[in-house]
């Protein structure tokens, strides 16, 4: 066979990829068709619900479930007693890390309950109000202890303990004395001292955000159900059935084969449906009851006891040059992590000043519990909260020195060959081309109204690849069955599809995607890291490319040819060199109808650990209305500009740029999680968390640029998670602009932009504009 | 929990009466239900009102008063010609509450008997003088709206008793209302502050007759006396707007909460009252 | 208590039988095995489970199964004529207007109703009918662009 089908060449003319086909899964999808985590019922199926602490902070004295279990319709009772304890052990989730020993607390509350909404038991009985009414006949008694809600309240040393044991790592010497700071990080090269020495101009800073909540629609939910010889079967909505599959194994001591994860369609996930909540007790009730159990969390347990993202408190210091060269960056973060260790304060720090090419930088940062639900991942984890510190403190500087945000931001913009404050250094990047376009946008240059002022912010995120399996099965008639194992969140069937379809030179429609279960392919590291696309993609493209190299094999042999003797292209075989116009040409179809004359299926398994995801840029505009008599902030034009290395569906890549920035958009005004002074979450309801709803937005404009990773067959960056870093900087840059009033917390809302207004006025500001 | 539809106020009436546990009346129950599913409320008995002629009915004229079922929807009273042409800020009460999907079902005897302080369709009911039939054992009593909530949650109605019908007064030459809110969102939301304003003018531009009712600055919506005296006799002229703001933050008693700060609400109550007026001025001099 | 209660879906005279309790949501999903109106909120907040009751969209969750008797009520699964897909179907899928797609029903029954009343919506006229139908995907961008061109095809323009 001869070497015709290396990468396609950039500025190739594709069949399919850059079009925009229908999705393959998108008529189940409008039809109502589509099977969701809470839509499947199994025959027998009984149902699940979980008691949760009304308490931030409390020791569990005593559990007592016997009037529970002597109510007629309760089947089976679980509590901390039915799981045994874990020793500390980390793992990969996302782009973060857990410990077992802490995910086993987080799903059963064992010597304590650390934050209101903790699991402290679980029931399943015949119907939903039994399973409730069972709920209130179990007594707990807890002995309540002081709480702590705020990171830096959490950090002082007189702090109520949410750990007893817990020594801050990374510290040296080590500390004697345990505290709520689980780790410490720092980055840092050049010298910070000198950095800052050579500035004209030092801007110091600090910002607070709140944790926001990734806020998909869909709960989670499941169908746990176990045979009585073992084997068990789960119905979930994940972002990743195998991850879902380890930890449930080990948290209940079972082997992995004996548990099959089947991943329902995801109603959003965004980072949140990457760790596991309902699905061990799911199947701990299943084992005891001997009954198929469905558990489904209401909208307000999804809000106390899933995981939002950290709240922080960052400091940002950056020095620069008059001609706008940045000298030096410092910044302190604090994350808070909920109430066991493991916020994304590592990637925080990592992205904080990655969009520069900057010589003396020092980031340190710290990992803070308290009592409030774990963090999970949240698109771009950690990110956002530093980038919005560290570009507000950019745009600040640039106004200062006199200099045009873009300017300043070009001046000292991460190019190929910059070294990361991370460690590598970058192959080509988009992060100069996605700026200069925003300099020539329609947007950028267009007026302004009344009381509206604009802003522009860039992010960065890093993008993972990992393990994937891919399998792309010739039927006899000549269409493909692709398999592949990262649940489809929006729109992943497609991609795949398209590259499947152009690799093999066929009609799109002849490549039918499914997404796998556990059973049926080998290991899928979950969709996340913005990894699915390009991962699952390089994988369908190896896939097909041995489908193509077996049938040539195929055909070769029919021809009694030499395998070096036959070519493929356009979907189509033929003799090659000499032996041209010999035979027929063969089709796929050919192949496939013969398949079981010439040595059986033809079948293309791609497992691989893909390597090479490269970072995404992306630079947003903003533009917004103040009203300075209610404090109200309006996005009334909003642009994303994203290097995608190559849009394979471009519809399904401005779908992340816009949703990314509705995200940020609520992270930036309304969105936050509001306590009272027991330590109980006084908004868990899309009432009072506010997403924003349709008429709170304008279109969204959307600019890709094509910067190709050359690790990639297609030139595929990861696109999902750096639309949400830039927003919130961008916004408040943009009220800067309007206002004269720089916001350091989020979120900008009404009343604390009323306040700041206000405040201004009454101190004769002479920037306030308003 | 059983679930009974009457038919006419008397058999409602003596479903309510009958009741020895907590009895519940539906009508959009865009509240009633949220409060089932959080376990605030678990009822033995449902009295859904909306097969009561009465409530469900939309009558009268502007010249006359309207007469508006308790049990109409604010997508009915919006799509309601007239209607919103006389009373424009009442429908804009009872249209701005939740969603597309909450306008088909809520209603404004619901959202008063929720008994919130921030309830949207109430201020403007109270700055119309509105009055409210109630049904209960002894037949219809009739009591003026800001008379019905107490305090938050509590009624001034008794366990037997339900809201058939709201009437408001005949709409006279050169008057308006209006009603306004501040919220975070556009849509979807709690009111931090609303205000209702009704006013009269001479046709010729001066104010003769106004008052103002504010929600969610105190523990119940209340009628500030003191903003609607101040834009009698005026031309709404800017001493007048900011004494009229000043008016309704003077009137303000209300909570920190999650949805806004003592400070914050007080200042927005005036902003909001302001603007509730220049609404109402500027259609009443259409008229 | 349970009620008997009798009503259409989609044209099709159902019945079933339902606690007091139970929502006309929980009637459609648990009793009669329509799983295509979801839910997100329970509380009337998201719109996912928005269904259409006698020509008017309410959520689903929002009203009891007891309350139903004699009502008509149009869901998701009635909205395409057969394999033919409703235009609003179609040009969801055309602009990408669904990523998840959980909301996706709910946001297509809430149109239907809309350009039923409203032939030709402006954009913000769009926006605010559906502002209780909650997207976190999409940014809403899409989804107002497909109810607008779908809006434009059935008037023929």
């Amino acid at each position: 066979m001869q070497e015709k089908i290396g990468n396609p060449p950039v500025g190739q003319n594709y069949r399919y990829i850059g079009t925009r086909p229908i999705r393959p899964d998108g008529a189940e999808k409008v039809t109502g068709r589509a099977r969701f985590g809470a839509d499947l019922k199994m025959p027998g199926q009984i149902y699940g619900k979980v008691l949760r602490s009304p308490y931030a902070h409390a020791h569990i004295l005593k559990i007592d479930t016997s009037k529970a279990r002597a109510l007629p319709g309760v089947k089976a009772i679980v509590t901390r007693d039915d799981f045994s304890d874990m020793a500390a052990e980390f793992v990969p989730a996302g782009e973060m890390m857990i410990n077992y020993r802490d995910l086993l607390r987080n799903i059963m509350a064992r010597e304590k309950v650390l934050f209101e909404g903790h699991p402290v038991a679980a029931v399943a009985a015949v119907s939903n109000t039994i399973a409730k009414k069972a709920l209130k006949l179990i007594d707990v008694e807890y002995e309540v202890l002081p709480h702590v809600i705020d990171v830096i309240e959490a950090m002082q040393p007189d702090a109520p303990l949410l750990h007893e044991d817990m020594i801050t790592a990374g510290v040296q010497p080590k500390p004697d004395k345990p505290s709520n700071i689980a780790k410490q990080v720092e980055f840092a090269r050049g010298d910070i001292e000198q950095g800052f020495a050579k500035a004209d101009c030092i801007i110091e800073r600090t910002f607070n955000t709140k944790p926001v909540h990734q806020g998909y629609i869909e709960p989670h939910a499941c169908l746990a159900s176990v045979a009585s010889d073992g084997a068990a079967e789960l119905w979930v909505t994940t972002q990743g059935p195998w991850v879902v599959r380890a930890h449930c194994a080990r948290l209940l001591g079972w082997d992995i084969s004996r548990i099959r994860v089947i991943s329902s369609e995801i109603g959003g996930g965004f980072g949140g449906k990457t760790v596991v909540y309902l699905e061990p007790l799911a199947l701990a009730l299943a084992q005891k009851s001997g009954a198929p159990v469905k558990m489904v969390m209401s909208r307000e347990e999804t809000f106390r006891a899933s995981g939002p993202t950290s709240g922080a408190n960052v400091t940002v210091k950056i020095g620069a040059q008059k001609d706008g060269t940045m000298t030096a960056c410092q910044a302190t973060l604090r994350y808070q992590a909920g109430a066991f260790p493991g916020s994304p304060v590592g990637p925080g720090c990592m992205s904080a000043f990655a969009p520069y090419d900057i010589e003396n930088v020092k980031i340190l940062g710290y990992d803070v519990v308290s009592n409030r639900p774990k963090v999970a991942a949240y698109r771009a984890p950690g990110a956002p909260i530093s980038e919005f510190a560290v570009e507000s403190v950019v745009d600040e500087m640039a106004g200062k020195l006199g200099i045009d945000p873009i300017a300043f931001r070009l001046k000292n913009a991460a190019r190929e060959g910059s070294k990361a404050v991370y460690g590598p250094q970058f192959g080509p990047i988009g992060l100069v081309e996605t700026l200069e376009e925003a300099r020539k946008s329609d947007h950028w240059n267009a007026p302004l109204g009344p009381n509206q002022g604009r802003g522009i912010a860039s992010g960065f995120w890093f993008n993972i690849g990992g393990e994937t399996t891919v399998t792309l099965a010739l039927n006899e008639d000549g269409t493909l069955n692709l398999t592949a194992g990262t649940p489809d969140i929006g729109g992943l069937r497609a991609s795949l599809a398209m590259m499947a379809a152009e690799e093999l030179g066929i009609e799109l429609e002849k490549v039918r995607p499914l997404i796998g279960d556990t059973q049926q392919l080998g290991f899928n590291f979950l969709t996340g890291g913005s990894r699915s696309t390009f991962s699952s993609g390089m994988a369908t493209v190896e896939a097909a490319r041995q489908v193509i190299k077996e049938a040539c094999a195929r055909a070769a042999k029919i021809w009694d040819l030499p395998e070096d003797a036959v070519t493929f292209e356009g979907g189509t075989i033929r003799p090659a060199g000499d032996k041209a116009g010999e035979n027929k040409p063969l089709s796929l179809a050919d192949i496939g109808r013969m398949a079981g004359k010439t040595g059986g299926p033809v079948i293309g398994t791609a497992k691989i650990n893909a390597q090479g995801a490269a970072p995404s840029f992306g630079t947003h505009i903003a533009d917004v209305e103040v009203d300075a008599e209610t404090g109200k902030i309006s996005v009334v034009r909003y642009t994303v500009i994203q290097d995608a290395g190559r849009a394979i569906h471009p519809s399904y890549v401005e779908g992340q740029y816009q949703g990314g920035a509705a995200q940020g958009i609520g992270w930036a005004l309304n969105e936050e999680y509001i306590y009272d002074d027991q330590g109980r979450l006084e908004n868990p309801g899309f009432l009072d968390y506010r997403i924003p709803v349709a008429s709170d937005l304008p279109m969204i404009d959307t600019i890709i640029v094509e910067v190709p990773n050359p690790r990639h067959p297609y030139g595929v960056r990861g696109v999902g998670e750096t639309p949400i870093v830039p927003p919130m900087a961008a916004i408040a840059n943009a009220v800067n602009d309007a206002t004269g009033l720089r916001f350091e917390a989020l979120p900008m809302s009404p009343p604390k932009v009323r306040k700041a207004i206000d405040q201004a006025r009454q101190a004769c500001d002479p920037n306030l504009k308003v | 929990m059983r679930y009974e539809a009457p038919v006419s106020l008397d058999e409602a009436v003596h479903l309510l009466a009958a009741e020895k546990g907590v009895a519940k009346i539906l009508a959009g129950g865009t509240d009633l239900l949220v409060q089932m599913k959080a376990d605030l409320i678990e009822p033995d008995l449902i009295v859904d009102i909306k097969g009561i002629l009465d409530a469900r009915t939309i009558s009268g004229t502007g010249a006359s008063g309207y007469c508006i079922g308790a049990a109409v929807t604010g997508a009915e009273m919006n799509e309601h010609a007239t209607l919103r042409n006389d009373w424009p800020g009442i429908v804009e009460g009872a249209a701005v509450i939740g969603s597309t999907q909450i306008q088909s079902r809520c209603t404004m005897g619901g959202n008063l008997c929720n008994g919130s302080p921030a309830a949207d369709s109430i201020p403007a009911l109270i700055a119309a003088g509105a009055t409210a039939s109630v049904a209960g054992p002894s037949g219809l009593r009739e009591i003026p709206v800001r008379d019905i909530i107490v305090g938050p949650r509590q009624l001034a109605i008794a366990k037997d008793e339900f809201i058939a019908t709201f009437q408001l007064p005949p709409r006279r030459a050169h008057s308006a209302d209006a009603y306004l809110r501040f919220t975070p969102r556009t849509e979807m939301d709690i009111a931090i502050v609303g205000a209702g304003v009704n006013l009269e003018t001479d046709g010729k531009g001066q104010i003769t007759a106004a008052s103002v009712a504010i929600g969610a600055i105190a523990p119940t919506p209340v009628l500030v006396e003191a903003a609607g005296k101040v834009l009698i006799g005026t031309s709404l002229d800017t001493d007048t707007l900011e004494a009229l703001d000043a008016a309704a933050r003077a009137a303000c008693n209300p909570i920190n909460d999650k949805r806004g700060t003592v400070e914050y609400r007080t200042k927005v109550a005036g902003v909001i009252a302001r603007r509730a007026a220049e609404t109402a001025y500027q259609r009443a001099r259409s008229k | 208590m349970k009620h008997h209660i009798s009503f259409t879906v989609n044209g099709d005279p159902v019945e079933a039988l339902c606690d007091t309790e139970q929502t006309l949501l929980d009637v459609l999903r648990d009793e009669l095995d329509m799983t295509g109106t979801k839910e997100g909120c329970g509380t009337g907040d998201c719109g996912t489970c928005s269904v259409i009751v006698d020509n008017r969209v309410v959520c689903a969750c929002l009203i009891l199964g007891c309350e139903m008797n004699g009502r008509s009520v149009e869901t998701i699964e009635g909205m395409a004529d057969g394999d033919k897909l409703h235009p609003l179907q179609q040009k969801f899928l055309e602009h990408a207007a669904l990523q998840c797609g959980i909301c996706t029903p709910g946001i297509l029954v809430a149109a239907k109703n809309l350009l039923e009343r409203n032939s030709d919506p402006t954009e913000t006229e769009v926006r605010y009918w559906l502002a209780g139908n909650l997207c976190r995907c999409t940014g809403y961008d899409k989804i107002v662009r497909a109810v607008m061109d779908a809006a434009a095809e059935m008037r023929g323009a």
